[in-house]
C-alpha cells in the first residue's frame, strides 16, 4: 500500500497546480471527469425531453401542457373511474340496491363487507377501535345496545348524519349538566345516581333512600330515559338498566355524568365519504354481531 | 509608552452596541409588561436578561482592553481572532449531544407512545422540532459559523472583520437557538417545518445573520491572498442564500406586537410552495453548500494533498447553486401544486445529481496518493466516509424526486431514512472530522487526546447509522407498499393503523441506531474535553504519515 501510494505521489508530482495557495492548500487543475460531464449532459437532455412531453414551463396566463396532454387531476379521475369499472355490474348494483337487499344477496354482501371493512379501518377505528369494540365515550359496535337504533336503516342514518355533528339532520339530544347548571344539588345527584345504579342491579349505597332518588329520577330523567330507565332510541337516551355503561359505572363516574352532562360527537360522513361507502359501512357495522 | 497611555475611548462599535443593548433591555422589559401570552412574556424577560448580559460583556471588554486597537498582525503574522471560533466549537458539541439525545427520545416515543408521558412539553409534536432545530441549526449552525470564521481567516490571512461583531454573531445566534428551543417546549410555533420559530425570533435571527454576512464579507475584503479560496465561495453562497430564504419564508403578520402568534402572508398552495422552496434550500445551502465548504478546507488540510480539480470546483459550484434553488417543488408532488411546477421541481432535482457529486469527486480524488492515510487516521476516514454518504444521499434524493418513485416514498419513513443518511452520515461526520481537527489547532495541542477513541467513535456511530437507515428503508418501503395495496375487490388491503403496527419493530431498531450514534458523540465530547485539558492518552505512536509502513494495522481499535 505504502509503496503504491509512493508511486502515485511521484505521478502526481508531475501535475501542475493552479499556482494558488491558501494556508498550505494548493489546487490541481485536473480536467472534469468525462463520465461526470456526460452524465450531467444526459440529465439535462433528459429534462428537456421531459419538458417537451409533460406540462412544464409557466407562461403569462397558461403553461406549456406538453405533447402527452398529461394532467394529474385527469389521471386520478381516470384511475378512480377504472377502479369503479373493474367492479362492473356488481359495483353498480351495490350503488343502487336498498340496504336490506344487499344483506340478502351473498355477492353484494361480500362486496359491501370488503368496502365497509376498508372504510372502517381508516375512518371509524380511530374512535371505535380496530375491532369496533369502542372505549370510554365511544360506543362498542359489537354489542346489541344501540343509542340511536340498530337496524340497517338506523345505522346508515347515524353514519350519514352523525350525532351532534354539523349536519342539518344530525342526531340531536343532550344529557344535561344537572349539577354544573344548578338544576340538582350535590346531595340530589348522589341520591339519583344511587337509584340509577340500583336499576341495573349494581351495588348501591343502602344508607341512601332509594325513594328519594326515584322521585328525582321521575322529575328530571324519566322524560328521556323513560319511567323504568329503559332508554329511548328516538332521543338517543341510553338504557340504564343494562350492564353497558358508555362513561363508566362507578358511583363517581355516574355522578360525574349527571353533574357535567355528556355531549359526545359522532361526525357526519355525508359529503366526506361517497354514498356507496356509507351504505357499505352500515352493512359492515350491522354485520359485526349486534345488528337488529 | 506615553503615546499609549492617553485616555481610552469607546470605539463606535462599543458605544453603538452598548446603546443598542441598553435600548434592548428597555424595549424587552416594556414588551414583557404588556405581553398578551405567557410564552411571549417569558421570551421578553429572557431577551431583556440576554441584552443586559450582553451589555455587561461589552462594558467589561472595554474595561479590560488596551487603549490602542487590537493589532491586525503580530510579528508579521495575522493576529487571528479565535475566541468566537472556540465558543462555536464548544456550543456545537453541547448542542449536538442535546439534539441527538432528543432524537433518541422521540425515536423511542414512536416505538412506545406511552413515552410521551401525557405532558404537553414532552409530547412528540413539541420535541420533534426541538430535535430537528437542535441538530440542524444549533449543532450544524455552530459548526458552520465556527469553521467559517476559522477558515476565512486562515485562507485570507486576515483577522476577522470587527472586534465585537464576530462575538455578536456567535452569541446572538446561540440566543436565537435558546428562543427557538424554549418556544417549542412552550408550544410557540408557526408550524412551518424547519422554520418553526415565531416572528420575533425570526427578526432577531435576521439581524444576527446580516452581521454574520458583513463580518464574512469584511474579512474577505481585507484578505492578503490574491484569490478567494473555494471554501469561502461555498460559505458565502450559504450565508447569502439562507438570508434570502429565511426572510421570504418568514414573512408574517403578528396578531399583536406583544404576542407570540403570527400568520404567514402567503396562504394555501403558495404558502406550501414558499415553505418547500425554503425547506429544500435549507438542505441545499445550509446542509450541503455550507458543509462542502468545510470539506474543501479540512480534507485537503488533513490529507496534506492539493484539491483535486480547480475546474471541477468552479463548474460544480455554479451548477449546484443554480440547480438547487429550483428543486423545492419535488416536496409537493401529487398535491394541489400545479403540474408544471411539479415537473420543474423534479427535472431540476435530476439535473442536480452531477453538480452534487462534483463535490464528492473533488473530495475523494483529493486523497489520490494519500489513500493509505485512511488506515491510520480515523479523523480523515470519518470525513471520507462522510463523502460516501453524501454521494449516496445525493443520488437517492434525485431518485426520490422522480414522481413514480415519489408516489411510493412520499410521506413514508423512507424519507426519514434518506434525511438521516445525509444528516448523520454526511453533515455530522464531516462536522466531527472538522471538530477533531479544530480542537487541537485552536487550543494549541500537539494532537488529540486519543486516536483510539476516535476509532471507537467512528465504528460505534457507523454501526448506528447503518441500523438507522436500513431500518427506515425497510419500514418506509413496506409502509408505502402497504398503503397502496388493494385486495381482489379493489379496496385498500390495510388500514393506516395496521401499517403503523407493522413498522413498530423497525422503530426499535432505529432507536437503537440512534443510541449508538449518541454514544459515539459522547465519546467524541470526552476526547475533545481531554484534548483541551492538555492530556494525551498512552497509546502506541501513530504511524508517521509518509514513512514506509510496517505490516498493515487492523483498522478497528483492538
Amino acid at each position: 500500500m505504502a509503496h503504491a501510494s509512493q508511486k502515485n505521489l511521484e505521478a502526481l508530482a508531475d501535475q501542475e497546480t493552479t499556482g494558488h495557495e491558501w494556508d498550505g492548500i494548493e489546487e490541481f487543475n485536473n480536467p472534469l471527469p468525462r463520465w461526470w460531464l456526460w452524465l450531467l449532459y444526459a440529465t439535462v437532455v433528459w429534462s428537456i425531453a421531459y419538458w417537451v412531453v409533460y406540462p412544464s414551463w409557466p407562461l403569462v396566463r397558461d403553461y406549456t401542457h406538453g405533447l402527452f396532454g398529461y394532467s394529474q387531476r385527469a389521471a386520478v379521475l381516470n384511475e378512480v373511474e377504472a377502479a369503479r369499472a373493474a367492479r362492473g355490474e356488481l359495483g353498480k348494483a351495490l350503488a343502487s340496491a336498498p340496504l336490506e337487499e344487499i344483506r340478502k344477496d351473498p355477492e353484494l354482501l361480500k362486496l359491501a363487507l370488503a368496502n365497509g371493512k376498508a372504510a372502517f379501518g381508516d375512518n371509524c377505528a380511530s374512535c371505535h377501535g380496530t375491532g369496533a369494540t369502542g372505549r370510554t365515550g365511544y360506543p362498542n359496535l359489537q354489542d346489541d345496545e344501540w343509542l340511536w337504533g340498530g337496524t340497517l336503516e338506523e345505522i346508515y342514518q347515524t353514519i350519514r348524519v352523525g350525532a351532534r355533528a354539523g349536519h342539518g339532520e344530525t342526531r340531536q339530544s343532550e344529557m344535561l349538566a344537572f349539577g354544573r347548571d344548578g338544576m340538582l344539588k350535590r346531595e340530589e345527584i348522589r341520591a339519583v345516581a344511587n337509584y340509577v345504579l340500583s336499576l341495573s342491579g349494581r351495588a348501591f349505597d343502602p344508607k341512601l333512600k332509594l325513594e328519594d332518588g326515584q322521585a328525582i329520577f321521575a322529575q328530571n330523567c324519566a322524560a328521556c330515559h323513560g319511567e323504568t330507565g329503559k332508554g329511548n332510541k328516538e332521543m338517543g337516551a341510553p338504557d340504564l338498566t343494562d350492564a353497558i355503561w358508555l362513561y363508566g359505572s362507578s358511583p363517581e363516574q355516574v355522578m360525574a355524568t349527571i353533574h357535567n352532562g355528556r355531549k359526545g360527537v359522532m361526525p357526519s360522513w355525508e359529503g366526506r365519504l361517497d354514498p356507496v361507502t356509507i351504505k357499505a359501512l352500515a352493512v359492515y357495522v350491522h354485520s359485526l354481531g349486534g345488528g337488529q | 509608552m506615553a503615546a499609549r497611555a492617553h485616555v481610552k475611548y469607546m470605539t463606535e462599535g462599543e458605544g453603538g452596541l452598548s446603546a443598542a443593548l441598553l435600548a434592548g433591555v428597555l424595549v424587552c422589559l416594556f414588551a414583557a409588561a404588556r405581553a398578551e401570552d405567557a410564552a411571549f412574556a417569558f421570551h421578553a424577560y429572557l431577551s431583556a436578561a440576554a441584552s443586559l448580559g450582553g451589555l455587561m460583556l461589552v462594558l467589561s471588554h472595554f474595561a479590560g482592553r488596551d487603549a490602542s486597537p487590537v493589532p491586525q498582525e503580530v510579528n508579521g503574522k495575522p493576529n487571528y481572532n479565535l475566541g468566537p471560533v472556540k465558543f462555536a466549537v464548544i456550543a456545537s458539541v453541547v448542542w449536538g449531544i442535546a439534539g441527538f439525545l432528543v432524537g433518541v427520545i422521540i425515536a423511542f416515543q414512536l416505538w412506545a407512545p406511552e413515552l410521551n408521558f401525557g405532558l404537553p412539553f414532552t409530547n412528540f409534536g413539541r420535541l420533534r422540532p426541538l430535535h430537528t432545530s437542535a441538530v440542524i441549526f444549533a449543532f450544524g449552525g455552530n459548526v458552520l459559523i465556527g469553521t467559517s470564521f476559522y477558515v476565512v481567516q486562515r485562507t485570507c490571512r486576515a483577522r476577522l472583520a470587527g472586534e465585537l461583531a464576530p462575538w455578536f454573531v456567535v452569541l446572538g445566534y446561540n440566543f436565537f437557538i435558546v428562543l427557538a428551543g424554549t418556544g417549542y417546549l412552550l408550544g410557540v410555533t408557526q408550524s412551518k417545518e424547519y422554520a418553526e420559530p415565531e416572528w420575533y425570533a425570526d427578526l432577531w435571527l435576521t439581524i444576527v445573520w446580516v452581521v454574520y454576512l458583513l463580518v464574512f464579507l469584511g474579512t474577505i475584503w481585507k484578505r492578503k491572498e490574491p484569490h478567494i479560496f473555494v471554501a469561502n465561495w461555498f460559505y458565502l453562497a450559504f450565508i447569502v442564500t439562507i438570508a434570502m430564504l429565511h426572510i421570504v419564508n418568514n414573512l408574517a403578520m403578528p396578531v399583536s406586537v406583544f404576542g407570540s402568534k403570527s400568520y404567514p402572508i402567503f396562504s394555501g398552495v403558495q404558502d406550501a410552495l414558499i415553505q418547500w422552496w425554503y425547506g429544500h434550500n435549507a438542505v441545499g445551502f445550509f446542509l450541503t453548500a455550507g458543509f462542502l465548504a468545510i470539506m474543501y478546507y479540512f480534507i485537503p488540510k488533513r490529507a496534506e494533498r492539493p484539491v483535486y480539480s480547480y475546474r471541477l470546483s468552479i463548474i460544480h459550484f455554479w451548477a449546484l447553486i443554480f440547480m438547487y434553488i429550483w428543486a423545492g417543488p419535488h416536496h409537493l408532488h401529487y398535491t394541489a401544486l400545479p403540474d408544471w411546477a411539479q415537473t420543474l421541481g423534479m427535472t431540476f432535482s435530476i439535473m442536480l445529481w452531477m453538480p452534487s457529486w462534483g463535490g464528492m469527486i473533488n473530495g475523494l480524488m483529493t486523497l489520490s496518493g494519500a489513500w493509505d492515510k485512511l488506515r491510520t487516521d480515523p479523523v480523515l476516514r470519518m470525513m471520507v466516509v462522510s463523502l460516501a454518504f453524501y454521494g449516496m444521499s445525493t443520488f437517492e434524493g434525485p431518485m426520490m424526486s422522480i414522481k413514480a418513485v415519489n408516489s411510493l416514498s412520499h410521506y413514508t419513513d423512507w424519507t426519514i431514512g434518506h434525511v438521516h443518511s445525509g444528516a448523520l452520515g454526511w453533515v455530522a461526520y464531516v462536522s466531527f472530522g472538522a471538530l477533531y481537527c479544530l480542537v487541537p489547532w485552536l487550543w494549541n495541542r500537539p494532537r488529540l487526546y486519543s486516536l483510539k477513541l476516535v476509532e471507537w467513535h467512528f465504528w460505534v456511530s457507523t454501526l448506528g447509522i447503518v441500523l438507522y437507515i436500513t431500518s427506515m428503508w425497510v419500514a418506509g418501503i413496506m409502509q408505502g407498499l402497504m398503503w397502496r395495496a388493494y385486495n381482489a375487490l379493489g379496496f385498500l388491503e390495510y388500514s393506516f393503523i395496521e401499517t403503523v403496527e407493522a413498522m413498530q419493530p423497525y422503530y426499535l431498531v432505529r432507536a437503537l441506531g440512534g443510541v449508538l450514534f449518541l454514544t459515539g458523540a459522547l465519546i467524541m465530547a470526552f476526547n475533545l474535553y481531554m484534548t483541551v485539558r492538555g492530556s494525551e492518552a498512552e497509546e502506541e505512536e501513530q504511524v508517521p504519515v509518509l514513512a514506509p509502513a510496517p505490516a498493515p494495522l487492523p483498522i478497528a481499535a483492538e
